[in-house]
């Protein structure tokens, strides 16, 4: 059984709650008790209905405000795949919690009223699904039975989000025409679709293939923490312990050690339930190798012909997300990039992006909360990366703010300078 | 798992995913430790841990918050359990806060020493200088612990502030902290009761008695199965009586409560719990009940 992260993004009027509900309800993934609560609270709290966003707003105030403030967590299970949903809030102020969410998911559910089309919060979440490369996206455009389960409103929906997407770097698009409070095209296909030739949306997050999404080309191992028991039945033992970040390693394997530039071979590739023959991203494991060199945490095992890129300057898409501070140039910042932690510069703002028109704003001279821009960085050591479209761990960097140590910034790397 | 076509197991690929969290702590950390209950999942966090430094020993120490109100087959469970596997064991004791006059004891007979346990956790991370805790807490669990993040910064009082916690993008945790703060870590975040008990049943561990059925004197409090014990005093019209019943979670013997089960192997456990539609801690804790935000508001404070 395989395990598939995916983010959805909207407010309670998209009906995302209630499709979180409905597919949560339908696996049987809502406990008695859990609905009795939340039952008795939106009694308390003069709902009409059972208010089923009460089941993610975990926290007081969230409660208290009726409104999403935090990424909440929510796991369901079929007998085909695990199920990790990042909930996220909607709206722009909460940007920096959909970056969040998107960062690790495997697909991106965004919704679209039918009655509505595509409206400038629907662009805005395909834009961060794109910007953070989340390789699936599933648009269901929801409430068809508003529009009668008219296929021409469906399909009016589809060509409008076609044509923006266009502009956008979507590897897998598809649409489904759903009713999330009656479960049409849900958890069964609907016959109120006839027209309709997909999946149901279920059908359609057990059968994605997502196997290929990984980068099994670069082999990338940033080594996270060097074992050396102190033990007499391990005397000479010296593994490298990290998580494959890209490729295939096998014993044998001829590798280079970065930034000291040495190759040998992997003599080993060990784990607590024995040696393995070979190890692929999201893999933890421990590298031994032939030679005896000098090896330590931050820095990269890879291939000698095929090298990530190594510099201290960096070109990145960064989300800013810190509230008391603004992003400027000449501000200095931690950076934590795979394994390893420097400092950084910001040299250059290039540019601001309007999250929702995608227009470049070439005059910005700060990124304030939630802004998302293209900056310039100088690193006080050299970085392994890659390009964050090719790899998305050795390719995201995030930045730290020296004085109170807030996370204040999420990035994307372009390259290095040009 | 398979290899060939490069796809891991979800139970291999949360482990993996756990193992990178110990050691990304283990690396950036001084003086790390696990706190362990000897309950389910901390059994699970161990074994974790065991995994990512193999074949070193764990570079942390094991920390237990004695209650004194254990089950006798849980602390035997875990001094056994814990030499197996060669974990330095710190033992941190609400009765000695008690006695020290740090915390005063609940009276009454719905006393509970689940809320004292929060000021002898924090006096021992102060004592020892503990700047990371691993916990066992899972985000499936309840719903304030589904708002936690893997590292749950704390300030200089072990408090926790939901409103205001530090954004967590792929798997880049800020470990930052100042003299005197600390970071909890939580590596079975995305896990489910049910991956803890395939994960238990995979890797073959052992785990205490009291998980499986067995004949047990108990009375019922609030709908639930509580033991008969010598913390806890009946209110009038409760009645003790015999059955087979199983614990679905570990904590006091004061305020867990057993399930009627006839479960006695873990593939009975698998089963019941797939097939069960009460939450575990909906199900046995009287902790959780005291109101609607009981977890969000001891987890302020600085609980698990």
């Amino acid at each position: 059984m395989e395990l598939l992260r995916f983010a959805t993004a909207g407010s309670v009027d998209d009906g995302k709650s209630t499709l979180i509900g409905r597919l949560l309800y339908d696996t049987k993934s809502i406990f008695q008790d859990q609905l009795e609560a939340i039952e008795r609270t939106s009694l308390q709290m003069g709902n009409e209905y059972t208010n089923l966003a009460l089941l993610t707003d975990g926290l007081r105030a969230e409660r208290e405000q009726g409104i999403t403030i935090d990424v909440a967590y929510r796991y369901f299970a079929t007998p085909k795949r695990k199920f990790i949903i990042a909930d996220t809030p909607g709206h722009i102020q909460y940007t920096r919690n959909m970056v969040t969410g998107a960062s690790t998911a495997d697909l991106a559910l965004v919704l679209i009223d039918a009655r509505n089309g595509v409206v400038e919060q629907s662009r805005r979440h395909a834009f961060l699904a794109s910007l953070l490369r989340i390789p699936h996206l599933v648009v269901c455009v929801n409430k068809m039975d508003l529009v009668d389960f008219d296929q021409d409103a469906y399909e009016g929906v589809k060509a409008e989000f076609r044509d923006f997407a266009m502009k956008l770097d979507v590897a897998d698009l598809t649409f489904i025409p759903v009713s999330a409070l009656r479960g049409d095209n849900i958890v069964e296909r609907s016959l109120n679709t006839p027209w309709y030739e997909g999946t149901s949306l279920l059908h359609h997050l057990e059968e994605v293939h997502i196997a290929s999404d990984r980068n099994l080309i670069d082999a990338r191992f940033p080594v996270q923490y060097v074992i050396r028991p102190q033990s007499d039945d391990h005397h000479d033992y010296r593994g490298y312990a990290g998580t494959v970040a890209g490729g295939v390693f096998k014993p044998g394997d001829e590798v280079m050690v970065l930034p000291s530039g040495f190759t040998t071979t992997i003599a080993s590739i060990d784990t607590f339930d024995g040696p393995v023959d070979e190890a692929f991203p999201p893999m933890s494991v421990t590298i031994r190798l032939t030679d005896d060199l000098d090896v330590s945490r931050g820095d990269m095992i890879c291939r000698p012909h095929n090298q990530p890129t190594a510099g201290q300057d960096i070109e990145a898409m960064v989300c800013w997300m810190s509230e008391s501070t603004s992003l400027a140039p000449r501000m200095k910042l931690a950076v934590k990039h795979t394994t390893r932690s420097a400092r950084v510069m910001v040299t250059d703002l290039q540019y601001r992006i309007d999250v929702n028109t995608l227009h470049r704003d070439d005059s910005a001279t700060s990124l304030g909360l939630n802004e998302i821009g293209r900056v310039s960085l100088r690193c006080t050591h050299p970085l392994f990366f890659d390009e964050y479209r090719r790899n998305r761990t050795t390719g995201s960097i995030v930045l730290v703010d020296e004085v109170t140590n807030a996370t204040v910034a999420a990035g994307m790397i372009l390259g290095g300078v040009r | 798992m398979t290899a060939t076509n490069y796809e891991l197991s979800h139970l291999s690929h949360i482990e993996a995913e756990s193992i990178h969290i110990f050691r990304e702590v283990a690396a950036e950390f001084e003086r790390p430790c696990l706190l362990f209950s000897g309950g389910k999942d901390s059994i699970v966090m161990l074994r974790l841990a065991e995994k990512a430094f193999h074949p070193a020993r764990m570079p942390f120490p094991v920390m237990h918050i004695d209650t004194g109100h254990n089950f006798p087959e849980v602390l035997e469970f875990r001094d056994r359990h814990l030499a197996e596997v060669g974990a330095r064991l710190v033992v941190a004791s609400v009765q000695k806060s008690i006695d020290d006059g740090r915390v005063v004891e609940e009276r009454g007979p719905r006393a509970s020493r689940n809320r004292l346990q929060t000021t002898t956790l924090l006096d021992a991370i102060e004592e020892h200088r503990f700047d990371a805790l691993f916990g066992g807490a899972r985000r499936d669990e309840e719903k304030a612990r589904a708002k936690e993040r893997v590292y749950s910064f704390r300030d200089e009082f072990g408090q926790w502030d939901p409103k205001s916690q530090r954004p967590e993008i792929w798997s880049l945790y800020n470990g930052r902290i100042r003299q005197g703060e600390h970071i909890r870590v939580f590596p079975i975040s995305n896990w489910t009761e049910l991956d803890i008990w395939q994960y238990i049943r995979r890797e073959g561990i052992g785990i205490p008695d009291v998980y499986f059925a067995h004949e047990r004197r108990v009375f019922e409090r609030d709908g639930m199965w509580l033991a008969e014990c010598p913390y806890v005093d009946l209110l009038d019209g409760e009645e003790v009586t015999t059955r087979r019943v199983r614990y679905r979670t570990v904590g006091d013997m004061s305020c867990t409560g057993a399930v009627d089960s006839a479960a006695s192997t873990i593939d009975q456990v698998i089963e019941e719990v797939s097939a069960t539609r009460i939450t575990e801690r909906g199900a046995t804790r009287a902790d959780d009940r005291v109101s609607e935000a009981a977890m969000e508001d001891r987890k302020k404070e600085g609980y698990f």
